[in-house]
């Protein structure tokens, strides 16, 4: 009577240790180095979900590797949606901090991306709701980079950071015209930091 | 071994903050929530109203910093999501109004005079917010939880 009792509190003890060791630690690692997560919509075709709602495709998301925020042009990585914050969504870089993106679509022409943010698109121009909608990210959103896909089968991949031709950089100031250059900070906000006016239509008073 | 993993858990839910400059993650630093909180105070911030979107206006927050985001900003709540925020000084005549776009929150320090905030870089996502500073725990004759905001006015939808 006795034994058997002695068991089964023994099977109890040794279960409620591996389980309290075993969820923190499974817990951060899908946290803190990586997880999985299935890519849906079409933003990103052909890189990811070429074959539209038919299949979605599943990467493989490395939270480790952003850590410290250290992104290259051309990577692909999730982030927090600005406008949903309940939502993550998968872009590709375009630029980083201090470069001069030529718009699509974005209510001004040329946009040069402020400290500590970066200006992220679809592959899949017109399908797809980034920059150009809601201007540069902070880098704080960032949430991880996509590496592989990891399915279907015959989609095993590792991903590329690559740039589409296309959109190449505005290399200097003097590419697009200086007078049109606009800074993507929306001109209200820094009227009393600059010192002159700044009217609404981006243009700065009095330089 | 075993403590250390207990408190992962709990890492998910507390996090030991306070005002003090030097250059660690988890501090924010810097005169702008006098009086609420000075520099060199530790306050504890939970986790868990940023996971279910219970932030509220007049609450502290610790956010990324839109502009820097391996450090911290700790400011307060003023406005969310659709709220008309009175950008002009109040004292003035010509009175300018904007609107917190979807997904933002507007952030102001307490010493409104000496705080780098919403009023300076706009709006911020929502997704920066680390977490809801809710008690002070140092200096110890100023224990408890964190008094309303002084700028009461601030907080008018007018």
């Amino acid at each position: 009577m006795v034994q058997s009792q002695g068991w089964v509190r023994r099977y109890f003890k040794a279960f409620c240790k591996g389980f309290f060791v075993a969820v923190p630690v499974a817990v951060t690692f899908l946290d803190r180095v990586a997880c999985v997560a299935r890519v849906e919509g079409a933003s990103m075709q052909p890189s990811l979900n070429p074959g539209g709602s038919q299949s979605s495709d599943v990467v493989l998301l490395n939270h480790w590797k952003v850590r410290n925020f250290e992104v290259q042009r051309g990577d692909i990585v999730s982030l927090v949606s600005p406008k949903n914050p309940e939502q993550k969504i998968i872009k590709r870089v375009i630029a980083l901090e201090g470069d001069i993106v030529k718009t699509m679509g974005h209510k001004n022409r040329y946009v040069k991306v402020p400290r500590g943010h970066i200006w992220v698109e679809g592959d899949h121009h017109g399908h797809s709701f980034d920059s150009n909608s809601f201007g540069p990210v902070s880098l704080g959103l960032l949430h991880a980079h996509a590496t592989h896909i990891l399915w279907p089968p015959k989609r095993w991949q590792k991903l590329e950071s690559v740039l589409p031709p296309e959109r190449l950089l505005v290399q200097s100031e003097e590419d697009c015209l200086v007078e049109r250059l606009t800074e993507e900070v929306a001109p209200k906000w820094k009227m009393r930091q600059s010192g002159g006016k700044v009217r609404t239509d981006g243009y700065r008073e009095g330089r | 071994m075993r403590v250390f993993l207990g408190s992962l858990g709990l890492e998910q839910i507390f996090t030991l903050t306070g005002k003090n400059p030097d250059g660690n993650s988890l501090w924010c630093s810097g005169p702008s929530m006098e009086p609420t909180i000075q520099n060199s105070d530790i306050v504890f911030a939970e986790n868990l109203s940023r996971h279910f979107y219970g932030i509220q206006r007049g609450d502290i927050v610790v956010a990324k910093s839109p502009s820097d985001p391996k450090s911290n900003i700790c400011k307060r709540v003023i406005g969310l999501e659709g709220d008309k925020i009175l950008t002009s000084s109040p004292a003035g005549f010509f009175k300018s109004h904007s609107y917190v776009p979807k997904g933002h929150v507007w952030l102001e320090g307490d010493n409104l005079q000496n705080s780098t905030d919403s009023r300076y870089y706009g709006p911020v996502p929502y997704g920066l917010i680390r977490g809801r500073i809710f008690l002070k725990i140092w200096p110890l004759n100023d224990f408890g939880f964190l008094r309303d905001s002084p700028n009461g006015h601030r907080f008018s939808d007018e």
